[in-house]
């Protein structure tokens, strides 16, 4: 019962690690929590359907049309609604994000309607059983994209030049610019694997649960964020360890204690960490100077 | 006299202008950022609602009731969570807002999942313009006094406020509290008006839709708070007409607004209305790396 609880707590929070790193990565650099994240992540899962129901495009092409797809929205995105902003208070940025988000939805809404999609499982149902674990083709197959492209987001981060570039704006903009870093070029990067991430998150949450409708962003683009949260926002370990952890607790205080509670655990556990570790379980606290 | 319709409109607005004018005093004024005002509403309008009908209380005790229950939850939530600034305490709002309505869904006697219904209409235009403007009046009391002084201090440097011997945290706390119990207020007018209640009307859209209206009126202004209130409820109204397109253009009128004018219609020049812009917290960073270097 434990292992198997732990096991779907760990592919839930797979799933809320890849949506946290879209979050965590633009707070890392400019400041703003992006409330658009869970739209883009509903084009991502509207894309891949559309892919894979009207057009029969095999499963893992569409998936990774539908990060390309997801990475545009979020380039323009920033573009019309974001960069304009970038010198104004962050409140500004921050309700241009909610109109955008508001946007995004109410545009999906009107182009697909308000039922819901079905998106079939392009594989096979199969079950793997033990004495203490029962997994499907499925669920082995959602974790292993996730940990390949967390494990591919870090070697980006950590070894190329434009990784690099990144690290340098998160630590501070000016003088990275001064550096000879182009710093919007690099936003437009941040916000295009951002995207494409959630994108990722979006697709496999629409096999997983074998729907997918415009309002489906809300809840998990929530949840991401305050996975971020949990990790210290703007580190990328921490966002990847925020998801699991939240994953985890979600699960087993839905089997524990009672499932209409599963979501205020989450937001419980969200606020004990911000009272007790308000930089997160990653982020080392900043003293402020005067 | 008026159309059931335009009443409903007009009594909506007022309900918005007392959430936004409260929620004024926390955002706009003290510069603390919560997203989570509607559950202060959902409070008063749920003990409010409750108090009606299992005792059948005058309104007007029930109203006081539901406000002063949402005021003490906002003086308990905020004594923990203001020592947080910036996007935490956004965070941490929007937290408490959303265990509140979990709560809400989940308990007997607030009907559950299927919501508070049967509530007596007691709610009355005149009830409404009356409570708005009284909660004008003391809201705009409260800024121009004493305390008003010290929450616009907070609000434009913390800790320089602190050094002049404000005691920040009380009076984080008192603003957040007296936000509440207006937002309290609303809450109880709503739940008599409507007569039916659900947790998903109080949730985070709903405290979105709050802090929009004090964004776009202009932060740290009584004026604005009101317009924004009547414009963002009047708005959807007027686009009623082309019903599927009425929340798109409401989205894009949000980015379209800030991109125009940052600081809403009433503010302040950007840089005096709360909170730092990116760019000023990075070159404060850079003086006082500069500063170091010199020393």
């Amino acid at each position: 019962m434990f292992v198997q609880q732990l096991v779907n707590g760990i592919i839930l929070g797979s799933i809320y690690s890849l949506i946290a790193l879209g979050y965590t990565m633009v707070y890392g650099i400019i400041m703003l929590i992006n409330f658009a994240h869970g739209e883009i992540y509903m084009f991502g899962a509207f894309a891949g359907m559309i892919l894979v129901v009207f057009y029969d495009v095999p499963f893992f092409l569409a998936f990774l049309l539908a990060m390309a797809f997801a990475g545009l929205v979020g380039l323009t995105l920033e573009y019309l609604a974001y960069r304009p902003l970038r010198r104004s208070t962050r409140l500004a940025a921050l309700i241009s994000a909610i109109g955008a988000s508001i946007f995004l939805q109410n545009l999906a809404l009107l182009i697909m309607g308000a039922r819901p999609y079905t998106f079939p499982s392009p594989f096979t149902p199969r079950v793997y059983q033990s004495t203490l674990l029962t997994i499907s083709k499925l669920e082995i197959i959602i974790l292993a994209i996730s940990f390949l492209l967390m494990i591919g987001l870090t070697f980006f981060i950590q070894k190329t030049k434009i990784g690099k570039a990144m690290r340098a704006a998160a630590q501070d903009i000016d003088t990275a610019s001064l550096m000879g870093v182009n710093v919007n070029q690099i936003i437009s990067i941040t916000f295009l694997i951002g995207s494409a991430l959630g994108a990722a998150a979006g697709v496999m949450v629409g096999i997983y649960f074998r729907t997918v409708t415009p309002t489906m962003g809300l809840m998990p683009g929530l949840k991401g964020f305050v996975a971020a949260v949990l990790g210290g926002i703007g580190r990328i370990p921490g966002a990847m360890l925020g998801g699991l952890l939240l994953g985890i607790a979600e699960v087993m205080a839905a089997a524990y204690i009672s499932s209409q509670y599963r979501d205020a655990a989450a937001f419980a556990i969200l606020i004990l960490v911000l009272l007790f570790k308000p930089a997160g379980l990653v982020g080392s606290a900043i003293q402020e100077k005067v | 006299m008026i159309s059931a319709y335009y009443l409903q409109i007009i009594i909506l607005v007022g309900i918005n202008i007392i959430m936004a004018s409260s929620l004024n005093l926390v955002v706009g004024y003290t510069g603390q950022l919560s997203i989570g005002h509607a559950a202060f509403m959902s409070l008063g309008a749920y003990v409010s609602a409750i108090v009606t009908l299992q005792t059948g209380l005058p309104f007007i005790v029930s109203l006081l009731l539901g406000a002063a229950v949402a005021g003490l939850f906002g003086i308990l939530i905020g004594i923990p969570t203001l020592r947080l600034k910036g996007d935490y305490l956004a965070i941490a709002t929007l937290g408490f807002g959303e265990i509140i309505r979990i709560i809400f869904l989940n308990l007997k006697i607030t009907g559950g999942a299927v919501g508070l219904r049967g509530i007596p209409k007691e709610t009355t235009l005149l009830w409404v313009i009356g409570v708005t403007l009284l909660s004008l009046f003391v809201l705009q009391r409260i800024i121009n006094s004493r305390v008003g002084r010290a929450l616009i201090a907070i609000r434009e440097d913390e800790t320089a406020a602190e050094s002049m011997g404000i005691n920040t945290t009380y009076y984080k706390t008192l603003a957040f509290g007296v936000g509440a119990f207006f937002a309290g207020l609303g809450g109880g007018l709503f739940a008599h008006y409507f007569r039916y209640i659900h947790p998903n009307v109080f949730g985070f859209m709903r405290s979105i839709e709050q802090l929009c209206m004090v964004v776009l009126g202009g932060l740290g202004n009584m004026w604005g708070a009101i317009i924004g209130a009547t414009a963002l409820t009047a708005i959807p109204e007027l686009l009623r007409a082309g019903a599927e397109y009425r929340l798109l253009v409401y989205g894009a009128i949000l980015v379209l607004m800030m991109r125009a004018r940052p600081q809403g219609l009433l503010g302040e020049s950007i840089g005096q209305t709360g909170g730092r812009s990116l760019k000023r917290r990075k070159t404060l960073f850079t003086k006082i790396k500069l500063f170091r270097r010199n020393k």
